[in-house]
């Protein structure tokens, strides 16, 4: 491919991964997107999910589990704020369970209102992924 | 005259002193090196975000649909005062300065007649503003054996005091920390956390290295700000504690350095004088035994 786009994954505590990759998909709150080299600029929120990198400097293609952000696009590149974030292959099945077991108690605990709507949404998410481990 | 077994005791005790501060240094130099790595480490994201918050802030200020987060409640008569220091002392001046600024806030304020409710974190500054203040104090928060501050610390402080907001306990909060300039310059800062500080200029540099372009934003500004200027609570408070606990490391490794040479100094003063009493002791027993033979 004849451009790469540049992509920094962030979280509060480090730079976590820098690289160019021929695409990545985001996980964005209102559905998947794709960027490649030359996207138009834009600011999305992340929700919890995958983040693909397809063809990165190796060629191989990663998958990073992501918690929470923020991804932004400039003509500099992608940059994704996740507050948390982790490789896909250590994402473990039972760790993923106590988590929504906790999110489920929270959820359930909960008054109405929008901190409610919150967790539904978070709680969602997380199953979807938890859908996809083993 | 002191005996010379006390000269000696004294002198044994100080340098057993000069080992302590001397290791603490060590360890400090060590510590230190780490906190500041971590330090820097978080500093792009706590750039990037302020970048975004910037470049949104800007277009939702004076918005009536801006979230309260960022316009405030409207009133400011409970304060906040989030004060940051460490469990441990031994560091010079590092917990009382920032101790010093944040009771010259509160004192401010209270004479202004506002409410001030004070959320200590760790163990040292509760210690020095209880006394004045134990009153207004609400909660410590205790560092303990935190070995090194993790984002879920600061993450868990943010969500407590978010939750206070939201049930409207207040209206502004400050944080007072101290900014690491330097091992040898730690300056106590106050920073105003909620409503937050959005500034102005960064925002224009920002969107001139977009070559003009227009951000799209997912969904629309008004949710991404309120999903972000939560987050961005406890990207402040973490970075305040970062930015503590490598000043509370400089601060540590001056102050160590400091008593160690002070120590040296102590021990040379003590080895003279226990020389000198030493040498006088001898010239009184020689000229006792002169004196004696003379008189024969």
């Amino acid at each position: 491919m004849a451009e790469k786009l540049h992509f920094d994954l962030v979280s509060p505590e480090k730079l976590l991964y820098s690289a160019s990759a021929d695409m990545v998909v985001v996980p964005g709150s209102e559905g998947d997107f794709g960027v490649l080299a030359g996207h138009a600029p834009l600011i999305s929120i992340v929700r919890t999910g995958i983040i693909d990198v397809k063809g990165s400097e190796d060629g191989a293609d990663l998958r990073i589990f992501v918690r929470g952000g923020l991804a932004e696009v400039t003509p500099a590149g992608l940059t994704v704020l996740a507050e948390e974030a982790m490789p896909f292959e250590d994402l473990k099945a039972a760790d993923l369970d106590a988590r929504l077991r906790d999110l489920e108690e929270d959820f359930a605990d909960a008054a109405e209102g929008r901190t409610k709507r919150h967790l539904g949404e978070a709680l969602d998410q997380l199953r979807q992924v938890r859908a996809l481990v083993a | 005259m002191p005996s010379l077994k006390s000269f000696r005791v004294r002198i044994a005790s100080v340098k057993s002193t000069r080992k302590i501060t001397k290791a603490l240094n060590l360890v400090a130099a060590s510590k230190l090196r780490r906190a500041q790595e971590a330090a820097v480490n978080a500093r792009p994201f706590a750039e990037r975000m302020e970048r975004v918050l910037a470049n949104l802030g800007a277009s939702m200020v004076g918005n009536p649909g801006a979230p309260k987060l960022l316009s405030g409640t409207g009133r400011e008569d409970t304060h906040l005062v989030i004060v940051a220091t460490s469990d441990r002392g031994l560091a010079g001046g590092f917990n009382s300065n920032i101790a010093k600024l944040a009771r010259q806030h509160i004192a401010k304020l209270l004479a202004a007649g506002k409410q001030v409710k004070i959320l200590a974190i760790g163990r040292k500054g509760r210690d020095a503003l209880r006394r004045d203040y134990s009153r207004n104090i609400i909660d410590t928060i205790e560092l303990g054996g935190v070995k090194a501050v993790g984002f879920a610390t600061a993450h868990g402080i943010a969500t407590r005091v978010l939750d206070m907001y939201e049930a409207g306990e207040f209206d502004i909060a400050t944080i007072f920390y101290s900014r690491f300039q330097s091992v040898i310059s730690q300056v106590p800062t106050m920073q105003r956390l909620i409503p937050a500080e959005v500034s102005q200029a960064p925002g224009a540099a920002a969107s001139a290295d977009l070559n003009g372009a227009i951000y799209t934003y997912e969904p629309d500004e008004e949710e991404i700000l309120a999903d972000l200027l939560p987050r961005n609570v406890a990207v402040q408070i973490f970075r305040a504690m970062l930015e503590n606990a490598a000043s509370f490391f400089g601060a540590q490794m001056t102050a160590m350095d400091n008593a160690t040479r002070n120590a040296g100094d102590v021990i040379d003063k003590l080895t003279i004088q226990y020389n000198r009493t030493r040498q006088a002791m001898i010239t009184k027993e020689l000229i006792e035994i002169i004196s004696g033979a003379e008189a024969l």
